[in-house]
């Protein structure tokens, strides 16, 4: 008898995929070709893509004017951004109309504050207690004494009205940070709180704040501060809107910090009971440590917002970035039809770099705090 | 006490004591603060010689606007220019979420396409949207786009229907003759058929499992009807186009840049901000739940419809409701490009002509909220509709 073999007993090789099915070509055809509809789309999006960015990419780089002492060469060539425009104004975007000699008082307030930022926000920073009150308390100090300047230590006075530019734009965020973040944790533990008269305060103001826009919350600054001012008292033009920005910054981070604190399991107030410890022990080395770093990515992102709603203060009468770039436009020695894109693309672009990069931050905490990869 | 044992908690640590003193406290702090300010405001105002009250509400504006939806002029009173910015708040706010929505869903769902090239092009937009200033993107429309526009003579003319040019989009008006209204009620009557249809149709599906296919009988309803309407009652509506007429144009309807440019920037800015969240809900709908609803034969259409988006619609509806609200509160940067908004008429103009900042803001203030808590109120309606029934 001999044996006839119907079943395969050793297993074939292995092969690869079809051509069509990997590497590029597969890829191809999964992502952008799987069917009729979907070549239609991509090629339509591909032409669209082919018709605008190479001119736009142009128009930025190799047709825009780079260098010129005024705006002539700029007006000769209307095809082209004006980067010269740009860099010639930039230090007036950055400092306003900041007496040039005392330009490094600026530098080092954004310094310092760029460092702590940095100390405060990256997970694994050592002491971060102590950035913290570096941050929150001596910080302000120190920057108020260098930007207004103290004429007994040597730093001559620098009045509000020459402030402006990003300098401006990053100030009025860092002070909507500064003070409102530890008038927000107050807020949302007023919320928390057990006493009813506290609670309610702290709604009222919440929602109340939440609910009507930052310009009308601007405007009211400007117009009720001073009216609730003892007769006499007259406030710099720059203390309203700041103060505006802090109370509503403050509103919006109370919500997010009272998030974490909602998020904490029930066992670390118990446990921290248990141990003896009184309301504000509880609270400041059990609780809030652990719940504001799980809002760490909220609070980045409505820093972001908070950045955004900066530049509304040019309402009333600060000079931000983008009020400069407005005033910088202005000028007869560059106007020309090329200015108003440029302008706005630069401003697009600072926006864009310094909020993109906080949100990537923003998420990327928010990974790894993610509730599968928490440790 | 009664069991004998001596009260070992003194006064000073008592819970309740403390809650009583420290509630006491703020409830002192807070009032004497409000009492401070009140009567700092009260010798201020006086000072300056400003009303305390809301005398000037029927003192005559004497100032014009550009855009109203109610008869206004400079003859009018403040109450009168009060209504015109709160209509035009709301026109713009209402017009803003009718449009932000479809866009912040299809830029969402583009997200998700399986397409590479349409997904990174949604996220670009998003991206974009998200990270740059409201306000910029305000400018870059008003002062980019419209403001450079032909001027009205040189209108962009689209088959003599449609005008846009630097003054504004100019399209036909609608025009009512006498008959008119017998037209609407033949709609309004067809619409409460095909509703009516609508209902016995499902009731009819719930009794015997039948689906219903009255959607064409309700098309056809409701465009048949008004359409015999019209021809029987001798073609009552017309549309009016504008014209060239001398510099400008006159007649039909005409949207001013300042409308446009703030609509434009409210559509794509918030756009980008719904188009994130709706990609977030319809992640969260676990992959199980189509797999289940292509197991039961669902075609994908109508599992994503019927068992989809249920599901993400509740994910959604919370997050989208405080867009709707950003919306309305972003519209007051209608101050920057000069839309006669609540806040550039009555706390801009208003306020700095009658000085009563006090009356003003607080109006301003309890009408956004009242807003907010309206919308909330009804998006709350919508989500409790939608919300898990658990028997």
């Amino acid at each position: 008898m001999t044996a006839v073999a119907y079943v395969r007993v050793a297993p074939g090789p292995i092969l690869p995929p079809p051509l069509a099915r990997r590497g590029a070509i597969g890829w191809l055809r999964a992502n952008l070709f799987s069917s009729w509809p979907s070549t239609g789309v991509t090629l339509l999006l591909l032409a669209f893509c082919l018709w605008t960015l190479p001119d736009l990419i142009a128009w930025a780089t190799t047709r825009a004017v780079w260098r010129a002492p005024d705006g002539a060469l700029c007006r000769a060539h209307q095809d082209g951004a004006c980067w010269a425009f740009v860099a010639d104004k930039l230090d007036y975007f950055r400092y306003g109309s900041y007496p040039q000699s005392e330009r490094w008082r600026v530098d080092v307030v954004e310094g310092v504050g760029a460092v702590l930022i940095v100390w405060l926000l990256w997970p694994r920073a050592p002491r971060r207690g102590f950035g913290a009150i570096l941050f929150f308390v001596v910080y302000p100090i120190v920057g108020f004494v260098l930007l207004r300047g103290v004429p007994s230590l040597g730093l001559p006075l620098v009045d509000t009205q020459l402030w402006g530019g990003i300098f401006v734009s990053l100030l009025t965020a860092l002070v909507g940070i500064v003070f409102s973040l530890p008038l927000g944790v107050l807020l949302a533990l007023g919320r928390r709180s057990r006493l009813p008269i506290v609670r309610a305060a702290s709604v009222v103001f919440i929602e109340g704040v939440r609910g009507v826009p930052f310009i009308a919350v601007l405007y009211m600054a400007e117009n009720m501060l001073p009216l609730f001012l003892p007769p006499g008292w007259i406030p710099d033009r720059f203390i309203p809107p700041l103060v505006g920005a802090a109370l509503f910054a403050a509103a919006y981070l109370a919500e997010e910090v009272r998030g974490g604190l909602q998020t904490l399991p029930r066992g670390q107030y118990e446990g921290a009971m248990a141990l003896g410890l009184s309301y504000w022990r509880l609270m400041g080395l059990v609780i809030l440590p652990q719940a504001l770093t799980l809002v760490i990515p909220g609070l980045v992102n409505n820093f972001i917002g908070l950045f955004k709603d900066t530049t509304l203060v040019s309402s009333v009468g600060m000079v931000d970035f983008l009020a400069a770039i407005d005033n910088g436009l202005k000028d007869a020695v560059w106007s020309g039809p090329t200015l108003l894109a440029t302008g706005y693309a630069f401003a697009a672009l600072f926006y864009f770099v310094f909020c993109y990069a906080m949100s990537r931050y923003s998420a990327a905490i928010e990974r790894r705090l993610a509730p599968g990869r928490r440790q | 006490m009664a069991n004998g044992q001596a009260r070992r908690v003194s006064i000073a640590n008592d819970p309740r004591v403390r809650a009583f003193l420290y509630q006491g406290l703020l409830a002192a702090a807070l009032i004497g603060l409000a009492w401070l300010a009140w009567r700092n405001a009260v010798a201020n105002m006086q000072a300056r010689g400003v009303p305390i009250g809301f005398g000037f509400w029927d003192e005559t504006a004497g100032f014009d606007v550009n855009q109203s939806l109610i008869p206004y002029s400079a003859l009018s009173t403040y109450g009168r220019a009060f209504w015109v910015g709160l209509l035009n708040t709301l026109l713009v706010g209402a017009v803003s979420i009718l449009l932000a929505t479809p866009l912040g869903f299809a830029v969402g769902l583009a997200r998700l396409a399986p397409n590479w090239m349409l997904s990174r092009l949604a996220l670009v937009y998003v991206e974009l949207t998200r990270n740059t200033p409201l306000l910029l993107q305000l400018f870059f429309w008003y002062n980019a786009v419209l403001k450079t526009l032909p001027s009205p003579r040189q209108s962009i003319n689209v088959a003599g229907v449609f005008f846009l040019n630097n003054r504004g989009l100019y399209l036909p008006r609608p025009t009512f003759y006498h008959g008119a209204g017998l037209v609407g009620a033949a709609l309004a009557f067809a619409a409460a058929l095909a509703v009516a249809l609508a209902f016995a149709g499902r009731r009819r599906q719930a009794k015997t499992g039948e689906r219903s296919q009255d959607l064409w009988t309700a098309a056809t309803l409701i465009v048949g009807l008004p359409t015999v309407a019209y021809f029987a009652v001798g073609r009552p509506i017309g549309l009016e186009f504008a014209q060239l007429s001398g510099f400008n144009l006159r007649g039909g309807m005409e949207i001013h840049p300042e409308f446009a440019a703030l609509t434009f920037g409210l559509v794509t800015y918030t756009a980008g901000f719904i188009a994130e969240i709706v990609r977030a809900g319809v992640q969260a709908v676990p992959r199980g739940q189509s797999e289940a609803a292509a197991a039961l034969g669902l075609h994908r259409p109508l599992a994503l419809r019927l068992v989809v988006a249920p599901q993400a619609l509740r994910l959604i509806t919370p997050p989208l409701t405080s867009q709707y609200l950003n919306i309305v509160k972003n519209s007051s940067l209608a101050v920057f490009v000069g839309y006669p908004d609540l806040v550039l008429v009555f706390a801009g103009t208003v306020l700095n002509q009658t000085h009563a900042a006090m009356q003003v803001m607080a109006v301003t203030m309890a009408v956004y909220l009242a807003i907010s808590l309206v919308v909330s109120f009804a998006l709350n309606l919508f989500d409790a509709r939608n919300a898990l029934k658990e028997r």
